[in-house]
């Protein structure tokens, strides 16, 4: 595929929007004629874009498996993700992909147990992983699904955790919240200390994506417990703009973020500077 | 080879522009420049640097990728027309030739930039051989000869004579059109270009940044290199102006920006610096925040990052715009010295 295809978008027609969070919409994207725009494995992104407003790399929160709608759950931080929030359903949206590296679901994931961990948004890209795997469950051993975010409505996909995944058999989800709130009868603290608590055993896979500092925090913790960085997974934010590897501002050391990543094994990272 | 008296010259440039669009240093407002040549055109064949390089040609300043009609919630995209007229660029001296090689290894690469590979396709390239190479130059560090530059047609402009010679089928198509403006050159011209070339390489050998030395940009020390404490120096004069990415032939990046004309939104293209502070900036963060790690990111692409993804080829040729254009006197010549050392050498 060259560039300019690859650079030049297309239609999209919005057809569900759900408030997951005050901040957090998850955006449901179809085709015009109906069914996905193209295809994608977990972990993978694309290029959302309203002309005149702006262009932003999401992650496809939705499975592959997923048959006939892509989804993007998208945090209102910045010029076009508060645009975005604005939009209604029909709203025609511009979309190029699918970008970047997945996470290794048909290789090195399978057979393995998996323990994937999400805090804030940081969900919204690890979702895919979970629906694939759960989809394809006999690939795959337990699946320990660990998810924390500041407060109960902060949150994202809630219902689908409790009323899907949970029922899964194999499927453990355990949610956390960072503060004590009235009503609230589940776990509270933050996200690494949690992981510790569940003391995991080390012969597991992990997938984490959250906040710089809960990366940092849960890896040590995963760390003190034995794990290897070689069993630890992680997905990657920084500006991009081309996605192909070409603009230069997802370049961290030898690798652009947006083609060698954002999915990296967390000994990758060892060998690059530390500017991400 | 072929050739044509200065005084001719015209001539030529007439006989390519039957055909084709064509570029060449032209001097305007004080500077010169690469632009269209026009009949009142003041051409300067004999200046070795313009003020930007000929990277333009391929990868200009600002380029439309496309347009959006958008009313309501409906949103067309209209695609480029991929219509482009053949084009010559001209006078390209061997150091902006060696970078049009370093960003093809970046746009050519899968998947192709098919804007990039447009250009390149429609373009045809007559090179210059340098006569009188500045202070500034260093091409010959990155195993560039000014006398022996790479394109379609190279050419050696010595004593008011242009000696013209086709290298590929592209340079040997065009001169079979316009060959009615040549004469043939003989040996006593071969002659002539060959001491040129001789006096142009004996005064590389003597210029200030000849031997700079690049070995410890090996590919073997990324990190070493990375964590150098000699950076939090380095960078402290730099104004972070962006200057020295505007003039370089060799730096890539660029953004990519919707503009309201009035009648649709155009997406295009543009230049853009690492060393800016809003290049990595995010809603969330910037993982580049100080001037420093913006300061090392580029000299660190150039000399380390670019290598180690190209078979060692460094992304600069030497042309030393930086090292002319740069307004606190910081450029890559002072960053190969410093960081090309080890600190307790």
């Amino acid at each position: 595929m060259s560039n300019a295809e690859m650079l030049i978008p297309q239609v999209g027609i919005v057809t569900d929007i759900r408030q997951d969070t005050p901040d957090v919409k998850t955006f449901r994207v179809n085709a015009l004629e109906g069914g996905k725009l193209f295809e994608h494995m977990p972990g993978q992104c694309a290029m959302v874009s309203i002309p005149g407003v702006g262009e932003g790399m999401f992650s496809i929160t939705s499975s592959p498996t997923n048959r006939e709608f892509m989804e993007f759950s998208i945090k209102k931080c910045g010029c076009l993700t508060t645009f975005l929030h604005q939009i209604e359903v029909g709203q025609k949206v511009c979309v190029r992909g699918p970008l970047g590296k997945h996470f290794p679901v048909e290789s090195e994931f399978k057979g393995k147990d998996l323990v994937i961990i999400g805090g804030g948004i940081g969900i919204a890209p690890v979702r895919s992983v979970i629906n694939y795997c759960i989809d394809n469950r006999e690939d795959y051993g337990t699946i320990d699904v660990v998810y924390g975010a500041r407060t109960s409505k902060d949150l994202v996909d809630y219902r689908e955790m409790i009323e899907e995944w949970s029922n899964v058999p194999g499927v453990n989800v355990h949610i956390t919240i960072d503060i004590e709130e009235e009503g609230w009868d589940g776990h509270v603290g933050f996200v690494p200390n949690y992981v510790k608590e569940l003391n995991f055993s080390t012969d597991k896979t992990v997938v984490m994506c959250g906040p710089p500092i809960m990366i940092k925090f849960t890896l040590a913790g995963l760390l003190e417990l034995g794990f290897d960085k070689t069993q630890v997974y992680t997905t990657m934010e920084l500006r991009m703009k081309c996605g192909i590897g070409k603009c230069g501002r997802c370049n961290i050391g030898d690798k652009y973020v947006c083609v060698d990543g954002p999915v990296f094994r967390f000994d990758e990272l060892d060998e690059l500077p530390d500017e991400y | 080879m072929l050739k044509i008296s200065m005084e001719n010259i015209d001539k030529l440039y007439a006989a390519i522009k039957e055909s084709r669009d064509l570029f060449l240093p032209i001097e305007s407002a004080g500077q010169v420049q690469f632009a269209e040549y026009t009949d009142d055109a003041v051409v300067r064949l004999d200046v070795l640097k313009t003020v930007k390089s000929a990277k333009d040609a391929f990868f200009p300043q600002s380029e439309d990728l496309m347009e959006f009609k958008v009313c309501g919630k409906e949103i067309d995209v209209i695609p480029p027309s991929g219509d482009m007229k053949e084009f010559v660029i001209m006078g390209v001296k061997a150091c902006d030739a060696k970078s049009f090689e370093i960003l093809d290894r970046v746009y050519l690469k899968e998947p192709i930039d098919s804007y990039y590979a447009l250009r390149r396709e429609k373009g045809l390239v007559v090179v210059q051989a340098c006569g009188r190479p500045e202070e500034s130059c260093f091409c010959n560090v990155f195993g560039i000869d000014a006398t022996a530059p790479v394109g379609d047609v190279v050419t050696y402009l010595v004593d008011g004579t242009l000696y013209w010679d086709a290298q590929t089928e592209k340079g040997k198509e065009l001169t079979e059109k316009i060959a009615s403006v040549f004469d043939n050159a003989d040996a006593n011209d071969d002659a002539k270009v060959e001491a040129s070339k001789a006096e142009t390489k004996a005064i590389m050998e003597k210029l200030p940044f000849a031997n700079l030395d690049l070995s410890r940009f090996n590919g073997e020390n990324m990190m070493e290199i990375f964590k150098d404490e000699r950076w939090n120096e380095l960078y402290k004069a730099c104004l972070g102006c962006g200057t020295c990415t505007f003039v370089c032939p060799t730096c890539q990046c660029y953004d990519i920006k919707d503009y309201d004309t009035g009648h649709g939104i155009k997406r295009f293209r543009c230049w853009d610096s690492c060393m800016y502070s809003d290049f990595t900036m995010m809603a969330h963060g910037n993982n580049r925040n100080s001037q420093m790690e913006r300061f090392r990111q580029r000299f660190m692409h150039k000399l380390v990052y670019y290598p180690s993804n190209n078979e060692g080829i460094y992304s600069c040729v030497g042309c030393g715009r930086c090292v002319n254009k740069c307004p606190i006197s910081m450029n890559i010549v002072k960053v190969i010295k410093t960081m090309g050392v080890t600190d307790n050498e």
